[in-house]
């Protein structure tokens, strides 16, 4: 019980320090950064609940990704459609076209999956890197309109920018928080640990797994939609490999299938790459070996690592305290974290 | 229908740099499971390696070869030791992610030390060849010749040798290999030392038509997977016969279909054989 209030409290927090930030530090620059890592934050999320809760490793993300921010281009510039609309229409079709691909993709596993999203991400890369007409091919896309003004709001400016990214941010956590801790999430964790046994209970794996996949593919392409606003320039490049990388390394940095990694991790990283700026294109070599590293000593990234140490602390004190009740409640923190 | 046969020969031509690569990749998953994205990044070092040896040490080419080979196999043991061994009881998710960190790796190191450059390769063998009335370069030639010496070669090290052997057994069987006294970790060395070296091999006589630069594996190790699937994952034979039936289809589409998407090709007949079989194409009985 003190463990949830803590962790709320740590949220609360995290949130204030968020709304705060603009007034905290006015300075354009480190603004932009943060809006910027914020969206990488949903998508983020979207790969969380399909690769750390669900089990299955997609790399079409960043594919997704693209997709969306190219959706929201091709139809605010091309289509003149008003721009929530074409927002909200560019993630529903994302969401479909993933659906379509989850239908197939996700009668493979494993192995199987990963390179099959592998090459589904290139191909969608490849499509936008030659479809010329569309998308504007390696020129790239410009002009995208930033948010359209809601009633009396406006988002021109760049706090108002922040403030807009960090609520759908708050609202992707939001709605993340309640997968998670529902049975839903419960279905996604028990067919991570063990799909036979998740369909020997009577849990319909196809189509939970679709929804997740959906899902996850809504969150990644919402951010990608932010994307387009926010920087208002595309280049077939956000759909790459790299960017899948990026999202991949994020997420394990800060720790996979776990509530609070996708902010650790994408926070972490941004202002590692800040840092390493003057390293440019070479920041691979120092983030290749992290990540492989990581994989091996701490495959649950900054957050597993403190909520294994935690428990370990707790498991202790308790056994020395009450002994025969704590493996019962250590096992259903178990189940909590996943 | 010159032109045909002409096409039929890029073909082999490609389909056999296609082979060599899918077959390292296969022996490696049959043995350890894994699906080594890391493979193009060894394919890749493998073409600075032999270029370096000619360009800064003025080695002959077959010589630069065969030391880019021995490189590259070393590197690649390095890797099974210092990354895939710890994780060997790991779930497949966190090889998968260790060996796309490595792959980020390995290529912004190729970039700081030989830059982002696209890099010509020379070859002793640019002359052009007629052929029963076809033209062709000799490089082309070798790399069709050279492809299946060694596929020659390494059938009958798997089958005739007793080392080959015990790669076979292991692929068949982890535990009935161990308890039989075979030391896995000699093999799983030996498997990684063989498939650095064929990917060293494949890059060496590709690059010659091809370019030298850090991003050339990318395309190559994604063809190598849809050939593994297509031909069955750790399957030597599917691995042959995937990569010939790849570059056919590839040298054909790029003619008559179109230019620009023929590199969609190998990802279209991956989704769609996947679509109609999620296991692959030629799946071994009694394995999954």
């Amino acid at each position: 019980m003190i463990a949830v209030l803590k962790q709320k409290k740590i949220a609360a927090l995290a949130i204030l320090f968020a709304l705060a930030f603009p007034l905290l530090i006015p300075n354009n620059y480190y603004l932009h950064m943060m809006t910027l890592s914020f969206i990488w934050m949903i998508a983020v999320y979207g790969l969380n609940l399909l690769a750390g809760y669900t089990g299955y490793l997609s790399l079409a993300h960043a594919g997704f990704f693209a997709i969306g921010a190219y959706t929201l281009a091709i139809l605010t510039v091309k289509a003149g459609l008003n721009f929530w609309l074409a927002f909200f229409l560019s993630c529903v079709i994302s969401s479909f076209i993933g659906f379509l691909v989850g239908l197939v993709a996700l009668r493979t596993k494993e192995h199987f999956f990963a390179i099959y999203t592998l090459c589904v991400g290139y191909i969608i890369y490849l499509v936008i890197d030659k479809w010329d007409s569309l998308t504007g091919g390696v020129r790239g896309f410009i002009g995208i309109p930033s948010p359209a003004n809601i009633g009396p709001i406006s988002f021109q400016t760049p706090v108002s920018q922040y403030y807009l990214v960090l609520f759908f941010l708050l609202l992707v956590v939001f709605v993340m928080y309640r997968i998670v801790y529902s049975l839903t999430g419960r279905t996604y964790i028990a067919i991570r640990n063990s799909e036979e046994l998740a369909l020997t209970i009577g849990i319909s794996t196809m189509k939970d797994k679709l929804v997740s996949f959906v899902l996850s593919i809504f969150f990644t392409s919402l951010a990608g939609a932010l994307y387009a606003s926010f920087i208002r320039f595309l280049g077939p490049d956000i759909g790459y490999i790299s960017v899948m990388f990026d999202l991949l390394i994020f997420l394990l940095v800060g720790g996979i299938g776990t509530m609070s990694g996708p902010v650790v991790g994408t926070l972490l990283m941004t202002s590692i790459s800040q840092q390493l700026q003057f390293l440019q294109d070479y920041r691979m070599l120092i983030f290749g070996p992290i990540l492989t590293l990581l994989v091996i000593f701490y495959p649950r990234g900054v957050v597993g690592g403190v909520i294994h140490w935690k428990t370990k602390r707790t498991e202790n004190n308790r056994d020395s305290r009450v002994g025969k009740i704590s493996s019962h409640s250590s096992n259903e923190k178990q189940v909590k974290e996943g | 229908m010159e032109f045909f046969i002409q096409q039929l020969l890029n073909g082999l031509t490609v389909g056999s740099v296609y082979s060599l690569v899918a077959l390292g990749l296969t022996l490696v998953y049959g043995i350890l499971h894994i699906p080594n994205f890391a493979h193009g990044a060894l394919y890749m070092m493998g073409g600075y390696v032999t270029l370096t040896m000619m360009s800064k040490s003025g080695l002959p080419y077959w010589l630069a070869i065969v030391i880019s080979m021995i490189v590259i196999g070393t590197l690649g043991v390095l890797l099974e030791r210092l990354v895939f061994y710890p994780l060997r009881d790991a779930p497949p998710l966190h090889d998968k992610i260790a060996a796309i960190g490595i792959l980020l790796f390995l290529e912004a190191f190729a970039q700081f030390v030989w830059g982002a450059d696209y890099q010509t390769m020379p070859t002793p063998y640019g002359k052009v060849v007629n052929l029963f009335g076809l033209t062709l370069t000799a490089q082309r030639l070798l790399i069709i010749t050279s492809t299946i010496a060694i596929m020659v070669l390494l059938y009958f090290f798997l089958k005739k040798t007793f080392i080959g052997a015990t790669i076979i057994a292991m692929s068949q069987n982890r535990e009935g290999a161990n308890l039989v006294g075979i030391n896995i970790n000699k093999v799983a060395m030996m498997t990684f030392m063989i498939s650095g070296s064929l990917a060293a091999l494949a890059a060496s006589l590709a690059s010659p038509i091809n370019l030298v630069f850090p991003g050339m594996g990318h395309l190559v190790i994604l063809k190598a997977f849809v050939i593994i699937i297509l031909g069955g994952m750790g399957s030597v034979p599917g691995a042959i016969i995937g990569g010939y039936i790849l570059g056919f289809s590839e040298s054909l589409g790029a003619t008559y279909i179109s230019n620009d998407y023929k590199d969609i090709i190998a990802f279209v007949i991956l989704v769609i054989i996947l679509t109609i079989k999620p296991t692959g194409l030629f799946v071994r009985r009694g394995q999954s």
